[in-house]
């Protein structure tokens, strides 16, 4: 099969030494062996994710997407834009679409880019990483990569809400997403069926801001993997990620729980299964440690 | 006429509504609301809204300005986009809440306190500056954003949760010297300032 | 053919009935027991040949009486369609084999029904007579209607395109109603964004142009008499000149009158800015597209509120109980009248619920609220003056408070009243010679039940609202539009066009003597004995569908147009003396004696079932499809409705040595099934009585069940006539066996 190569949108918490650096690990692990090639956007920026709103505007907002849309034409004129982050691939979708839709936009935000030189088209798919791997190669390509399967792993997909709405995964249905529990599947673990807080919210950005409320809702995703007999949970959204896993402390000391349940990203299952390192699929960047993953990998 | 009278005859009238048709991201859709309340039941802060979106809509129909812009309701949103997905008439509620919360903030009638609120002012700051996110500052902003006594208290509170992020290299004391920033900052504030620009002289003037 | 009775029974081994039954046992018995003239066996009955079989006998045999032993009566109708003979049908099929296991065990006893069931088929045919027209018919095709509004204007432009003459006969000076009192009107066409024009005028003028109608204005139906065909109006003007003339159907779009609110004190109509939607429409017309102005002192109006249900769907006194179905929509409308004018005025529509029926009706919803019209959730506290146009204090369901708004208009959507003549359960009818006009009638029938046609609830007229939604209870007359139930104008367009093509057929059905529905096409009718008849009234009373007068010496009379032929009458008889030709008491009676009852002793007891026609005997054939076994000691007789069932035929077959009796007709009372309105009804009160006949037997209650069963049934209706089995295993058998 033919190298596929796209044009790449890491964003702010995937970079060295952020919050999400680890799933960037794995991300590049699981690319290697399926033969993506990730082409940086040069010189990309934040996205204002779902919380730039307080000081920014609907314009400078989408001219902070649409200025990576527009470095992105540059650089890499025939590929489509793909995203591992929710935030940043949501924000940017959200764009490319209302610059598509509305021209009035389009060249209003055209006059702000001009300010730097830039002029932007919007003309391409803006995708997220999973996009690519059931759109582009597809579960049976991806199964067949499997050199470890996660034999004997039960894994709650906890799918989250901006990788699922409002634009979600074609074929998907928003209330309840099958395609994590089908990578699961095709890395060769278990996934628990009828996860109930699947699509349920983590707070967001709002874990900072609003802790209590936001502990709450967490605590329910957690509880409902345990009541699902999950080992871990897996997850493709860096937000999800790090406050299903980093709060768990603070949450058994509220609610007297004991929970100690790993959070990882789909590309770490898939690095683990497809045969690399613990350190290769991004598990040394584990706060809590997904010790069944690392017994595979080390095997 | 007494103000109670003025008062009174502006309830119910479009001239708030208006208002927010023009100034308000998306806020052509706030009439289209159909009063069913799913939204409401969809919210996972739900709960805590002094006001669900199914009430905002009906208090900018209403004429109640004030009490919409300066409701800490918006603010509660976790942009989980549950609403959007499921509203029956396709109103694109998340981003209304957004920009009801953007333009009552830009009028000054948002609530000073309010967390999030402060949350997404130093985010956007922080992001602005350089480009990129600086993940440090802005949680040390976050700590400290109610004062130092109490920054000092969050602090060691979440250290526990930081020093985890620092142990699996997910967290950089070194963020607080420089930190990731894109080349072009120059370029991007230009864009910026020449959007904000464009957006405020577009803006019409409504009496408050 | 000749006058001799010649009867031919047909068996048919096909469907696997010749594998699963002795058929030439069966065909024994037709001949030897029944004395069928000609018995034949065929293995696929209803094919072609099978049909040239029988039409062969019919032909050179003389054979007018057939036994068809087959398939259910409601399979094959096509097939097993004989012109001028008598026909019966045994049901082997769904009856029998269908509803028994195929096993050694139950070969006995399903051998058994089927024997029984040939021998009920010929006993059937053999009391049956080929029914004549009895030659009352008359042919007036031409259409009455009575009303001049948007109903009766739309029927009448319809029954003239389909080539029928008819006549309006409209109270007011001008034709229109309320509809010719509008502005505009609720959008029917896509994109349903804007009202449009109403389109009376030129529906006046078409009529005005048309041969085919002849229109009556300022005129009054003072007298109807007769039946469907040969009906006879007065029609009477106001300066009371009178012309009789006779129709072959009739249309009643009598409409509706506006509720009157002036007696709710809340809702504060009387201050002169406080107005009904149909005063709102006259300003509108005045403003004739200019602004509109309030009319306490002519300000051009800048804000106004719209009440919806202001005095509608409450059970406070002084409301309408129901929604009148076109108020939301309409206040919509009239919202736009200002916003279109002019966008800058204040329209808030206060609402509790908002109901936009209709394929365009959620589209105009929308358009009004892209419009910028509020919609509000809340109920109005009190609407007063404010000195400057009125206050309407009231609470936001929404925001849960109490609220005070001030506007220039408040418009009241008050709903409609049917305008449906005398009630006629409180109104009886003046007594037979002394018929007087009524003021209030709409039609002033002199049938002998009443004046106007019955009413359901509300006053609105009765019908059979989901299988036949446009016939009243009295055949040939049709009500059209907001007096058969609140609806707009489109609502009213669709159904007085579907009274139209009602009537036309009605008034053809009676040229050829023919019933109408549900027994379309029976050409039978009720004769009665009057030599034995002791006028008690029961007929005349229990009719449901006041087919039958008293003649000058009090016997009934029966209008055999107006019958439906559900054979209520019949049932009612105490003296049995009213039979139709192919349906009678003997019919039914012969073949409950002619069963084969085994003595106390053989452990097999016989239920007699008997099941209306239109539901429960259905729903025992679907049963039979869907393989659901009944108990073989059952022996089903389909009745054509329960109201029928006259009480000796359970005596006949208790008395007989049945150990059981299950009654099954259809669901009644307010949301009634029954095809026939009142005949299930009619059954349930007379067997709520047969526990004296039983007493007087000396037999067990429970021997007797009448039950509601539904067509969809197909589980239950089985499982009553195994409860009936299981009872009778209980109590024992009857001791009246021979």
């Amino acid at each position: 099969m033919a190298k596929k190569e796209y044009s790449f949108y890491p964003g702010c918490s995937s970079q060295k030494a952020a919050s999400a650096s680890n799933y960037q690990v794995s991300i590049d692990s699981m690319c290697d062996v399926l033969d993506i090639q990730l082409n940086e956007i040069p010189d990309w920026n934040c996205c204002s994710a779902s919380i730039g709103y307080a000081g920014g505007g609907e314009l400078p907002r989408l001219a902070l997407s649409a200025r990576n849309m527009a470095l992105s034409e540059q650089a890499h004129p025939d590929q489509d834009i793909v995203a591992t982050c929710a935030a940043c691939w949501l924000a940017t979708k959200e764009t490319q679409e209302r610059l598509h839709d509305d021209s009035a936009l389009m060249e209003e935000t055209n006059q702000a880019l001009a300010e730097a030189g830039l002029k932007v088209k919007a003309d391409k798919n803006i995708r997220h990483m999973v996009e690519v791997l059931i759109e582009d190669i597809g579960y049976d390509e991806l199964g067949s990569k499997v050199q470890k399967p996660l034999e004997g792993i039960k894994i709650a997909g906890y799918v989250g809400c901006q990788t699922n709405r409002p634009f979600g995964i074609a074929g998907e249905s928003f209330e309840n997403p099958k395609y994590l529990d089908k990578l699961v599947e095709t890395m060769g673990a278990d996934p628990v069926e009828n996860y109930d807080r699947k699509v349920s919210c983590c707070g967001g950005a709002l874990a900072f801001s609003e802790p209590e409320k936001s502990q709450a809702l967490i605590k329910e995703i957690i509880e409902a993997a345990y009541d699902g007999g999950a080992d871990m949970i897996v997850t493709p959204c860096p937000v999800c990620q790090m406050n299903v896993e980093v709060y768990q402390n603070h949450i058994n000391k509220t609610y007297n729980t004991k929970f100690n349940m790993p959070v990882v990203y789909y590309s770490t299952l898939m690095s683990v299964a497809y045969g690399k390192s613990a350190k290769e699929a991004g598990l040394d960047g584990q706060v809590i440690r997904a010790k069944k993953l690392e017994e595979i990998a080390g095997k | 006429m007494s103000n109670m009278n003025t008062a009174m005859i502006e309830k119910y009238r479009n001239n708030f509504l208006k208002e927010v048709e023009a100034n308000v991201e998306e806020g052509e859709w706030v009439k289209m609301c159909m009063q069913c309340g799913v939204c409401s039941g969809s919210c996972p802060l739900g709960p805590y809204w002094d006001h669900p979106p199914q009430e905002i809509f009906m208090m900018i129909r209403a004429g109640k300005r004030e009490e919409v812009l300066s409701s800490s309701s918006m603010w509660m949103c976790t942009s989980c986009y549950n609403c959007i997905a499921r509203c029956p008439r396709g109103l694109p509620i998340t981003h209304i809440m957004h920009g009801l919360a953007h333009y009552a903030d830009r009028l000054g009638l948002a609530p000073k306190e309010q967390p999030t609120r402060k949350f997404a002012k130093h985010f956007w700051d922080n992001l602005t500056k350089k480009g990129r996110v600086n993940e440090l500052k802005l949680g040390l902003k976050l700590y400290f954003m109610n004062g130092f006594g109490e920054g000092i208290k969050t602090a060691m509170k979440m250290k526990d949760v930081g020093l985890g992020m620092w142990k699996s290299k997910r967290l950089s004391i070194g963020e607080l010297w420089g930190g990731h920033s894109i080349k072009d900052t120059k370029g991007l504030h230009a864009i910026l300032n020449k959007a904000r620009e464009i957006e405020e002289a577009k803006a019409k003037k409504f009496e408050g | 053919m000749s006058d001799e009775k010649k009867t031919g029974c047909y068996i048919c081994k096909g469907c696997g009935i010749g594998e699963r039954l002795n058929t030439s046992q069966m065909a024994t018995i037709a001949e030897r027991e029944a004395r069928a003239n000609i018995v034949r066996e065929h293995d696929f009955l209803c094919s072609a040949e099978g049909v040239a079989m029988i039409q062969n006998d019919i032909d050179n045999e003389g054979v007018n009486h057939i036994a068809i032993v087959a398939c259910s009566r409601r399979a094959k109708t096509e097939a097993f369609n004989f012109d001028g003979v008598a026909i019966s049908r045994g049901n082997i099929r769904e009856g029998v084999i269908w509803v028994r296991p195929d096993t050694d065990e139950a070969q006995e006893t399903t051998q058994e029904m089927a024997e029984d069931y040939t021998r009920m088929a010929v006993f059937e045919v053999n009391a049956m007579n080929v029914p004549k027209p009895s030659g009352e018919a008359e042919g007036q095709t031409n259409i009455l209607i009575v009303g001049g509004g948007l109903s009766g204007m739309t029927a009448a432009i319809e029954a003239s395109k389909a080539g029928y003459k008819c006549t309006i006969v409209e109270k007011s000076g001008a034709l229109g109603g309320h509809a010719a009192q509008a502005w505009k009107r609720i959008p029917q066409h896509a994109p349903y964004k804007d009202p449009e024009d109403t389109g009376i005028d030129e529906m006046i003028a078409a009529i005005e142009a048309d041969p085919n109608i002849e229109v009556c204005l300022n005129s009054r139906v003072t007298r109807t008499s007769g039946a469907p065909g040969r009906f006879s109006a007065d029609i009477s003007t106001e300066s009371g000149d009178t012309k009789t003339e006779n129709f072959g159907a009739i249309i009643q779009a009598s409409g509706y009158t506006d509720h009157d609110v002036s007696h709710i004190d809340k809702l504060g109509y009387g201050n002169a800015d406080v107005i009904t939607q149909a005063e709102l429409e006259a300003l509108a017309r005045e403003a004739n597209g200019g602004p509109i102005k309030r009319p306490s002192d002519g300000k051009e109006v800048a804000n106004v509120v719209f009440i919806q249900c202001a005095g509608q769907r409450s059970d406070e006194e002084g409301h309408l109980p129901y929604c009148s179905g076109h108020c939301c929509l309409t206040s919509i409308k009239q919202a736009m009248y200002f916003k279109d004018q002019n966008p800058d005025i204040d329209t808030t529509i206060l609402y509790d619920d908002l109901r936009t029926p209709g394929a365009g009706g959620e589209d105009f919803y929308r358009s009004g609220q892209d419009k910028q019209v509020i919609f509000t959730k809340g109920a109005v506290n009190q609407i007063s003056s404010s000195g400057n146009g009125a206050k309407v204090n009231f609470k936001d369901r929404i925001l849960d408070e109490d609220v005070e708004i001030e506007a220039d208009l408040v418009v009241l959507a008050t709903g409609m009243v049917p305008n449906s003549g005398v009630n006629i359960d409180e109104v009886p009818q003046d007594e037979p010679g002394q018929f007087e006009v009524s003021v209030d009638s709409i039609l002033n029938l002199t049938y002998r039940q009443g004046k106007d046609v019955p009413q359901l609830k509300y006053g609105f007229s009765d019908s059979h609202f989901i299988c036949f939604p446009y016939e009243t209870r009295r055949t040939g007359i049709y009500t059209a539009g907001p007096v058969r139930r609140p609806m707009d104008d489109q609502q009213a367009i669709e159904d007085a066009t579907g009274a139209a093509l009602k009537a036309i057929q009605a008034a053809e059905n009676a040229q050829l003597g023919r019933a109408a529905h549900p027994r379309s096409g029976d050409l039978s009718y009720p004769s009665f004995r009057r030599e034995g008849c002791t006028q008690c009234k029961r007929c005349t009373v229990e009719c449901p569908f006041g087919a039958i007068d008293e003649d000058e010496e009090r016997y009934p009379k029966f209008n055999e147009g107006r019958c439906r032929r559900c054979g209520t009458c019949m049932g009612a008889c105490p003296v049995r003396v009213i039979s139709f030709e192919n349906y009678s008491v003997d019919t039914i009676g012969q073949q409950i004696k002619n069963i084969d009852i085994p003595d106390e002793f053989d452990e097999k007891p016989r239920i007699l079932v008997l099941a209306c026609e239109n539901d429960a005997y259905p729903a025992l054939d679907m049963a039979g499809m869907a393989g659901v076994e009944y108990s073989a000691f059952a022996r089903v007789i389909p009745v054509r409705c329960l109201g029928s069932t006259n009480l000796i035929w359970v005596t006949d077959a208790l008395n007989s040595g049945y150990d059981g009796c299950v009654l099954m007709g259809c669901q009644k009372g307010e949301n009634y099934q029954c095809h026939f309105v009142k005949g299930s009804e009619m059954a349930h009160y007379r067997m709520s009585k047969v526990d004296d006949t039983l007493q007087s037997l000396s037999l067990e209650p429970e021997r007797v069940a009448t039950y509601e069963v539904a067509i969809t049934d197909i589980e239950r209706a089985p499982q009553l006539i195994n409860d009936m089995a299981e009872t009778i295993e209980r109590i024992g058998m009857s001791p009246f066996k021979f």
